[in-house]
């Protein structure tokens, strides 16, 4: 029982380098997927249809754009149809929106658990991708089942799935890691995170396929992290035209950068949260 | 024996700024109030407060220290940085070995989860590994006594099956040191001997623990080492039993009798605190009292200009606890709002005979104005005025008769019982 007991060392620390400590938050995996667990089993809980309404929601919208934008504004949708073309984009939209939310709200919600027990601040939104991952495959099987419907086959490309979603989750978690720690602070994230994410979503090719932009805003409009995984989806599920490879890694350099500094500014602000209560 | 908890020159600034109003009302209250009351006084208050200042100890391994000091005093803060919660502002702290904290039972509870699946999702946030709480499960329902309610939603719980749940998973947490902010005094009194024995059994594992408390007889019982901090500094730190007396004798002689000239005397334009005094029935100045005798409060004020203002005041014990307010009103409507004429006066409260139990106590004197249509008004507040000590003593007329132990309660008042045979066949 005499085992070499650790030392840890509390004091004000100099930079912000000093407080970042991945092994210590590799040690409290358990803690993220208790949170995520926790926030799966909450949220469906005393609800009739339960995860039904992982599925509900992007198909309901999917019906309703489909009627909109695909019925009655007659947008063009390459060549697939319409409904399978907006919910193959809605559902990967869905888990960035979500991830996105959750997570930026994510440190606010555990004030209280914040301000009296120590663990690694950054587990809370981490975990949020957890349960939007856990929604967005209910989601991705009616995805499948449309596809059968359709008689669309996935392509071999089909291996690069998981390299789009990588890119999907770090974007989400790049803006959230900012979001939350600013969330603290001042409340008014809550606010903009509504038309933040609604404007996103119009500003990415959810709805209309990239060919209807004008020419001269394709640049500004590539530069969107989430149109190029978009497309990403689409043209690995639907075999639509693929994404422009050089923009979209530029735009994921961007997310990487995006990601690393809201590691650290969340780590800059993390030793403020349990004094600003 | 190592060191297991090293503090040097531990500091901790705080920012005292104004709590952004986050449409919780009872701010929006208090906030108002405070700048009425601001603006009479001319109180200023400071942007920033030193809640621990350089606080440095040592502990061994295997100790148990007790940490005690008024409300405010900067113990939790000092949990709260050895437990990593918030960082401090200056000094450093060496700890060796895992540390679990338990600063308030049943943070992270969801009430949505049933028992079971809160004992992990509470015991995970505490840092234990799935394996063990396995392990610990049954031991765990064991303790709380609910095994019957284990897979019921946490919601429907009472507060002290909530509070004993909690308290059973945190108690199975296996860390070499233990942070404990006043979580003793939990559930009822049978759960509270179960916590204790637990206490016990700990003590025998030699694990390092730092507790919390205002409970003195916990602190006398558990601790062979206690530190008595003030105002963010160490006042004394040594054997429990001095430590604690030299506590008490802190908290009951804070003043014996209050007196102000009118010039420096709490107050406002329309009414000024001239004095507090405690006094027998004799009308003699004391402050330890028999709990047969009763309790004067004498308490003098200025009236300055025309205004409907009483006195109240607020009896706390030594724990802290609230143990009632007393207003000089006959009616509580009816006399807030009749007019005061300028003058001095002295309003005198008669606390009754055996009621109080044991202990120190502390009053609280405020001038109030009730307004008609909005909060009372504060036109002084001093807290802490002056102190006093009861005791209720062995003798046959007192509630105590001849039991010298102690006894829990906020009040030990002496009633009235009757009991007489009914029948005298027992299957009537």
């Amino acid at each position: 029982m005499r085992e070499e007991k650790e030392v840890f060392i509390i004091k004000p620390p100099s930079s912000v380098f000093e407080t970042i400590n991945l092994k210590e938050v590799v040690n409290r995996i358990e803690l993220l997927f208790a949170f995520a667990i926790r926030d799966i089993k909450v949220r469906y809980r005393r609800t009739i249809i339960g995860f039904g309404w992982a599925v509900i929601q992007p198909f309901a919208q999917m019906v309703i754009f489909s009627l909109i934008f695909g019925k009655f504004a007659k947008i063009p949708s390459e060549n697939v149809p319409y409904p399978i073309f907006a919910y193959s984009a809605l559902v990967p939209w869905q888990l960035f929106a979500r991830a996105l939310n959750d997570a930026s709200m994510s440190v606010v919600n555990n004030l209280s658990i914040i301000s009296k027990i120590y663990f690694p601040r950054i587990i809370l939104p981490l975990s949020v991708i957890i349960s939007a991952l856990v929604d967005f495959f209910s989601a991705f099987s009616i995805l499948i089942i449309l596809m059968i419907f359709y008689g669309i086959l996935p392509t071999a490309k089909l291996f690069l799935f998981p390299v789009f979603l990588f890119v999907e989750i770090f974007c989400a978690l790049g803006v959230a890691l900012w979001l939350s720690a600013l969330n603290v602070k001042f409340r008014d994230v809550k606010y903009t995170l509504q038309f933040l994410t609604q404007i996103w979503l119009f500003a990415t090719p959810v709805i209309y396929p990239t060919k209807i932009i004008p020419e001269k805003f394709k640049p500004i409009f590539a530069l969107n992290p989430m149109t190029g995984v978009i497309e990403g989806f689409r043209w690995i599920l639907l075999n639509t035209p693929p994404p422009d490879f050089t923009i979209m890694g530029i735009s994921t350099l961007m997310i990487f950068i995006l990601f690393f500094s809201g590691v650290i500014f969340f780590y800059k602000l993390e030793k403020e949260f349990a004094d600003i209560m | 024996m190592g060191i297991a908890i090293k503090t040097e020159n531990l500091s901790k600034l705080y920012k005292i700024g104004r709590r952004e109003p986050y449409g919780a009302l009872r701010d929006v209250i208090s906030e108002g109030i405070k700048k009425i009351f601001k603006k009479n006084s001319g109180i200023h208050q400071e942007k920033y407060i030193w809640t621990l200042k350089d606080v440095s100890f040592e502990v061994k391994e295997g100790e148990i220290v007790g940490i005690i000091g008024r409300n405010g005093a900067g113990k939790t803060t000092l949990l709260k940085i050895l437990s990593r919660i918030t960082y401090p502002t200056e000094g450093k702290a060496v700890l060796k070995g895992k540390v679990g904290s338990m600063l308030e039972v049943g943070i992270g509870f969801h009430p949505e989860l049933t028992g079971r699946e809160n004992i992990y999702l509470y015991g995970t946030i505490l840092g234990m590994k799935k394996k063990e709480i396995d392990k610990k499960f049954d031991e765990i329902v064991d303790f709380s006594g609910l095994s019957q309610f284990i897979d019921t939603p946490v919601k429907y719980y009472s507060s002290g099956m909530y509070v004993r749940l909690a308290f059973a998973t945190a108690a199975h947490l296996q860390t070499d040191i233990l942070l404990i902010d006043e979580v003793l005094a939990v559930g009822d009194v049978g759960f509270q001997r179960k916590c204790f024995q637990k206490m016990e059994e700990v003590r025998k594992e030699e694990r390092t623990i730092l507790v919390v408390s205002h409970n003195m007889e916990a602190i006398l019982r558990f601790c062979s080492r206690a530190i008595l901090i003030d105002k963010g500094k160490i006042i004394k730190d040594g054997n429990t039993k001095e430590v604690v007396e030299e506590y008490l004798k802190y908290f009951s002689e804070i003043h014996n009798f209050r007196e102000w000239s009118f010039d420096e005397a709490p107050g406002s334009e329309f009414a000024k605190l001239k004095s507090v005094k405690i006094k027998d029935k004799n009308g003699n100045q004391k402050n330890s009292f028999d709990s047969r005798e009763p309790i004067f409060v004498e308490v003098e004020y200025w009236i300055i200009k025309p205004k409907n203002i009483y006195v109240s005041i607020v009896l706390q014990n030594q724990m802290g606890v609230i143990v009632f307010i007393a207003s000089e009103s006959s009616s509580y409507f009816g006399r807030a709002y009749k007019i005061l004429e300028p003058g001095l006066y002295r309003a005198v409260c008669e606390i009754p005979p055996d009621l109080l139990a044991d202990g120190n106590y502390i009053l609280r004197v405020v001038l109030v104005e009730m307004k008609k249509d909005s909060y009372p008004l504060f036109h002084a507040d001093v807290h802490n005025a002056v102190g006093f000590q009861v005791f209720v003593p062995l003798a046959p007329d007192s509630p105590r008769m001849d039991y010298p132990g102690g006894y829990p309660g906020v009040v030990w008042p002496k009633f009235k019982w009757e009991t007489y045979q009914v029948d005298k066949n027992i299957f009537a």
